[in-house]
């Protein structure tokens, strides 16, 4: 199986933290896979030391999970790849379900544009900064976000009335 | 004036809207618009278990179903910690790399024909109609396989099977000559295709673009030799590039790829070995094989437990990225150590380069626009998901 060639990890972390002591608060390691976990005041200012200092010049993905009802629910995960290097790394961020808002990241990489709406559209959290947020798959009068794990797969238009919570049977 | 264009314009391939300002017929403001096929895969996909999950993929990108399969089977199988035997390793890229020609044949096909060449349409369909031959040997099934599953394929290789893709491998690198000859210095395609709808090597990183389009604009990224999956690193390719980056640059890059995924067949091909294991050996995990479960009870309980309750990876998270015919195609798995995904999201490279598709056609002619939208070869179906 392809490991995700993350072998300086510990090197990305010591240059963060060398740089801002807060600015790595948690390395985790799975399968490989190296998550550097950033407090959601310093992301844009570390994913910002990652492209011009360490060379991650190439963000390859961005995507929300909801871990309702833990709380802080959202965790906002950057895939991020350095071409020159050839190494992985994600930056991941937590976000309370109460203020789900962080800094865009499109002034550090263009591309998470469409990929901040979409986190947007599906989930919920919103981008300060972010030139242009809005719904991207769903209509824009939409009401609420559908991969959070408290809307239901089926939808609320298709429901019965007595399977919605909080309505009491005569 | 404000042109809206699709979504039922047969040049975006689906339902791509975009609306454009134009000053003349030159553009000046390129706003896209998606969403008109968004399924809910990715919920859907956090109801369904591990293993139900796999016919979903093969229904985004619908040009790619293998692919697609093989990206989450990665996934699920690096959160498993599972390791598959070579044999299906070989057959996995064997058929992906099948898939990648049928993919490209489609999109020179359908290319040709929005810049005119009706012929040229007609004749990519032939030859891919010889690779869905093959798959439909293989599965059973043309276009959604499914043949990908968790731990290795769905099925033993059938009888014949190495001289219907000896044939094919025959057959084909002539084919391609042909289609050559039809485009490559035919004077209306290269009046279409050059010096159109250009993107800075800069650009094209900044805006997360992959693929033939990058690789176009002068990158070799490429995640089969970048970060190798499936033994990839066994087999001799070239990753061509191109420094024009325009469309007639990408064009040339995927006949090009054509060619590399002939050698790659044909090398897997010749790694495939007539007899072993298709499958890993891991009960509760792998369905058992139907033989076993009419002597063993053990094979019956654990068919009976995959079939209703699924299985349950660890907690953790995995993130795996496969080379599409279009790009980088992510797969990022969340577990929570329940039979279902507790999130399942997919990095579609349509997506993704369909972002710069403003930053290309700005400043170009209405007309390029179609060359433009047809180069960055988006299928909709990966866009919305």
């Amino acid at each position: 199986m392809a490991e995700s060639g993350s072998q300086n990890a510990d090197v990305v972390a010591e240059h963060l933290r060398k740089w801002n002591a807060k600015s790595v608060a948690e390395v985790i390691e799975f399968h490989g896979e190296t998550t550097l976990v950033v407090p959601r005041e310093l992301l844009r200012d570390t994913a910002e030391f990652c492209r011009t200092n360490l060379e991650f010049n190439f963000l390859s993905d961005a995507t929300s999970v909801d871990r309702f009802p833990v709380e802080p629910r959202f965790e906002l995960n950057y895939h991020l790849v350095s071409i020159p290097k050839k190494s992985k790394i994600r930056l991941r961020t937590r976000v309370s379900g109460a203020d789900p808002v962080v800094d865009s990241l499109v002034p550090v990489w263009p591309g998470a544009g469409w990929l901040e709406r979409e986190i947007f559209d599906l989930m919920g959290i919103r981008f300060n900064g972010h030139p242009d947020l809005r719904r991207i798959l769903l209509p824009d009068d939409w009401e609420g976000y559908p991969l959070r794990r408290d809307y239901p797969t089926e939808g609320f238009r298709d429901i019965p009335a007595t399977f919605l919570p909080g309505f009491k049977k005569q | 004036m404000i042109l809206n264009m699709g979504p039922q314009h047969p040049s975006t391939h689906g339902v791509l809207r975009v609306a454009l300002e134009l000053d003349g017929e030159t553009v000046v403001k390129a706003v896209p618009d998606l969403g008109y096929l968004h399924t809910g895969i990715e919920k859907s996909c956090e109801h369904k278990t591990y293993s139900q999950a796999i016919t979903l993929t093969d229904r985004m990108d619908y040009l790619n179903p293998l692919g697609n399969n093989l990206v989450y089977c990665l996934a699920v199988e690096k959160l498993l910690g599972l390791e598959i035997p070579k044999r299906a390793q070989y057959i996995r890229v064997m058929m992906v790399e099948l898939q990648r020609i049928s993919s490209h044949l489609v999109w020179l096909g359908t290319h040709a024909i929005d810049m005119g060449a009706m012929s040229v349409f007609l004749y990519c369909f032939r030859e891919r109609e010889e690779i869905l031959k093959i798959f439909e040997r293989f599965a059973g099934q043309r276009m959604m396989t499914s043949y990908i599953r968790i731990g290795g394929v769905a099925l033993e290789p059938p009888a014949g099977w190495r001289e219907m893709v000896s044939r094919f491998l025959k057959m084909m690198p002539s084919r391609v000559d042909d289609y050559e000859t039809l485009l490559t210095e035919n004077r209306i395609w290269l009046a279409r295709l050059q010096n159109v709808g250009k993107i800075k090597l800069e650009d094209a990183i900044a805006y997360s673009m992959t693929g033939p389009t990058l690789r176009a604009a002068g990158l070799a990224h490429d995640n089969r030799k970048f970060f190798p999956y499936c033994s990839y690193e066994e087999f001799k390719f070239d990753v061509p590039t191109r420094t024009d980056s325009d469309c007639y640059g990408r064009y040339m890059i995927r006949v090009a790829e054509i060619r590399e995924s002939l050698k790659i067949v044909a090398q897997a091909m010749a790694k495939i070995t007539d007899q072993g294991a298709v499958r890993a050996e891991a009960p509760g995990i792998i369905p058992p094989e139907r033989e076993k479960m009419k002597t063993e009870m053990e094979a019956l309980i654990y068919h009976f437990k995959i079939f209703t309750e699924g299985f349950s990876p660890p907690p953790g998270d995995a993130y795996v990225a496969i080379e599409s015919p279009r790009g980088e195609l992510g797969c990022y798995i969340v577990s929570d150590g329940s039979p279902k995904p507790l999130r399942c999201h997919f990095r579609s490279p349509s997506f993704i380069n369909l972002q710069a598709l403003p930053r290309i056609i700005e400043g170009q002619l209405l007309a390029d626009v179609i060359a433009c939208i047809g180069t960055i070869d988006i299928v909709l179906g990966d866009v919305d998901r």
